[in-house]
């Protein structure tokens, strides 16, 4: 028997990455090199959150949680997304919590999708929604964003990526990897389409807390119409640090959270118990540690945007998450030459922007959760690089 | 949060940034970042630029000690002119006005043990306002001004894609 062979071909469908070589060289680097390349917080979760992990395990908090979740941690979500985003939402039976924001997605995808759906995503785009949407055997129709509409999703293009089979749409904004937001007004547009459609929303709102003035976060299922046909996926790795922790949650229309959460308990069971408790002390008492992450954030992120203009390559001002996604074709390489021809030559890892997609070909992803000294060494080592290579 | 508390929460953690620097992080106009230390540094909103050093690791290596001084208020002058009396030696590191137990926190460094005893038995305890002193050495420092002496400094997230 070949194992091979027992492969589902949904699974056999989904190629291994071709941005794992890139990853293989980044990790065999030795001294002297930075990356920029991973996406996730270079800060350690706030002590007050640890400390109430490890007072929960002192307590002997070892045991399973509800399969949705604590009681206790689905309200401080409700009041929390009140608070900070006005939406409003039942504890009981609107909240699910889940391992990350990732599995909220895939969830919520095979909660919605039958075989031959269709699923409707802009891209570029977090590299999980295009897999998991194959994986609940949904047909995948993309939606390109454009660096001259600051990859914003253009209401016109979703128009015609919409059809009588569309389940579903993903939207990701802030976005990983291009730092774009969406904007009300913006929004507003999208939603006048998503109205004539009967297409759920999967809002991927990770980075919501990653907004950057003058820009504010909206979430679309603030918009009366889009309340109940829109699952807000949200949690606690970017904006709390705690990307190893693996929790975060997905909130909606009872009868969609319902079966998200029969999905969760059969292949889950439940949320790491640790997690939650340190999630709970995240939500009551850190808005000042995410402010000062925020702040520290923000200010990274115009010495990126300023250094990366500096060595000639154009790029939007990215108002949300950890990414700037400069233009790379004034150098004449593709996305893929850039970043194998920088890391060999100045030792700096950024990722490809076709990694997320046809429409990142011509970019790079550079992330900025990583200390400023660091930061500033790369972009100094950026500058040396284009500089041969801009006519 | 203005220009100068934004400046001044940036040069309290690094004392190095250059206006330019600091123009590129916030947003505001280098000239006006400038301006603005300039004027602080006049006002002496902003005393001093100093650096967090773990001695430890170098060949010079002094003692600390916390002294809690109890002292008689003059009348007219308060608690002032005998902190004044006391700040003034430059082995006085910090002194605050303290409420609770105790008037003054003394802080001194010095080369030795015996030095900063003799400091506090030469110096402060003979003061006729001093009512009594008590001297606490400190052993280890774990944080000062915010620093954490033995940080986690190394980044060793390995390359993952996400």
């Amino acid at each position: 028997m070949n194992p091979e062979q027992a492969l589902s071909r949904r699974v056999r469908s989904i190629r291994p990455s071709a941005i794992r070589r890139f990853f293989d060289l980044v990790n065999g680097m030795k001294d002297g090199a930075i990356s920029l390349s991973i996406g996730e917080p270079d800060f350690v979760t706030p002590w007050a959150i640890r400390e109430a992990g490890i007072h929960s395990l002192e307590q002997g908090h070892t045991h399973y949680s509800p399969n949705a979740g604590f009681r206790e941690l689905r309200t401080e979500i409700c009041r929390y997304l009140d608070r900070r985003f006005a939406l409003r939402y039942d504890p009981d039976t609107q909240v699910v919590v889940t391992v990350g924001g990732s599995e909220a997605i895939d969830l919520a995808l095979r909660a919605l999708v039958d075989p031959g759906d269709e699923v409707v995503v802009p891209e570029p785009c977090f590299v999980s929604y295009l897999s998991c949407a194959v994986l609940a055997d949904a047909k995948v129709v993309t939606v390109p964003c454009y660096a001259e509409d600051g990859f914003k999703l253009d209401p016109e293009r979703l128009r015609a990526a919409l059809s009588p089979r569309t389940k579903a749409v993903v939207l990701g904004f802030p976005s990983n990897p291009t730092g774009a937001v969406m904007s009300r007004d913006e929004l507003a547009k999208v939603v006048e389409v998503l109205e004539g459609s009967d297409a759920v929303v999967i809002s991927d709102e990770l980075y919501a807390e990653l907004t950057y003035a003058p820009a504010t976060h909206c979430s679309i299922a603030s918009f009366p119409s889009m309340r109940d046909r829109t699952v807000v996926v949200n949690g606690f790795s970017k904006s709390f640090a705690m990307t190893g922790w693996r929790i975060g949650y997905a909130c909606g229309p009872a009868p969609i959270l319902a079966a998200m959460n029969k999905i969760h308990q059969y292949a889950i069971m439940s949320s790491p118990t640790t997690a939650q408790y340190a999630a709970i002390e995240a939500l009551r008492s850190c808005d000042a540690e995410v402010a000062a992450m925020v702040a520290e954030y923000d200010r990274r992120r115009r010495v990126v945007v300023d250094a990366v203009r500096k060595a000639g390559l154009s790029c939007f001002d990215p108002l949300g998450a950890f990414y700037v996604f400069p233009d790379i074709r004034a150098t004449g390489l593709t996305s893929t030459d850039f970043c194998e021809t920088f890391l060999t030559e100045e030792k700096v890892a950024v990722v490809p922007g076709n990694a997320f997609g046809g429409p990142g070909e011509g970019f790079v992803r550079i992330c900025y959760a990583y200390s400023i000294e660091n930061i500033e060494e790369a972009m100094h080592r950026l500058q040396r690089f284009t500089a041969g290579r801009i006519k | 949060m203005g220009i100068r508390e934004t400046i001044l929460g940036l040069l309290e953690k690094d004392s190095r940034l250059t206006a330019e620097r600091i123009a590129v992080m916030t947003g505001f106009p280098e000239a006006q970042v400038a301006a603005e230390i300039a004027a602080m540094e006049k006002e002496k909103v902003i005393l001093a630029y100093g650096a967090v050093v773990d001695w430890e690791k170098t060949d010079r290596d002094p003692v600390t000690a916390l002294i809690e001084v109890r002292i008689t208020p003059q009348r007219g002058q308060g608690f002032d002119r005998i902190a004044h009396r006391i700040y003034s030696y430059p082995e006085v590191k910090s002194c605050y006005l303290m409420s609770g137990g105790f008037d003054l926190m003394v802080i001194i460094e010095d080369a030795s043990l015996k030095s900063v005893a003799r400091f506090v038995s030469e110096r402060i305890a003979p003061l006729d306002s001093v009512i009594s002193t008590a001297t606490h050495f400190i052993l280890k420092k774990y944080k000062m001004q915010g620093t954490e002496f033995a940080p986690k400094s190394e980044d060793d997230r390995e390359a993952l894609f996400v």
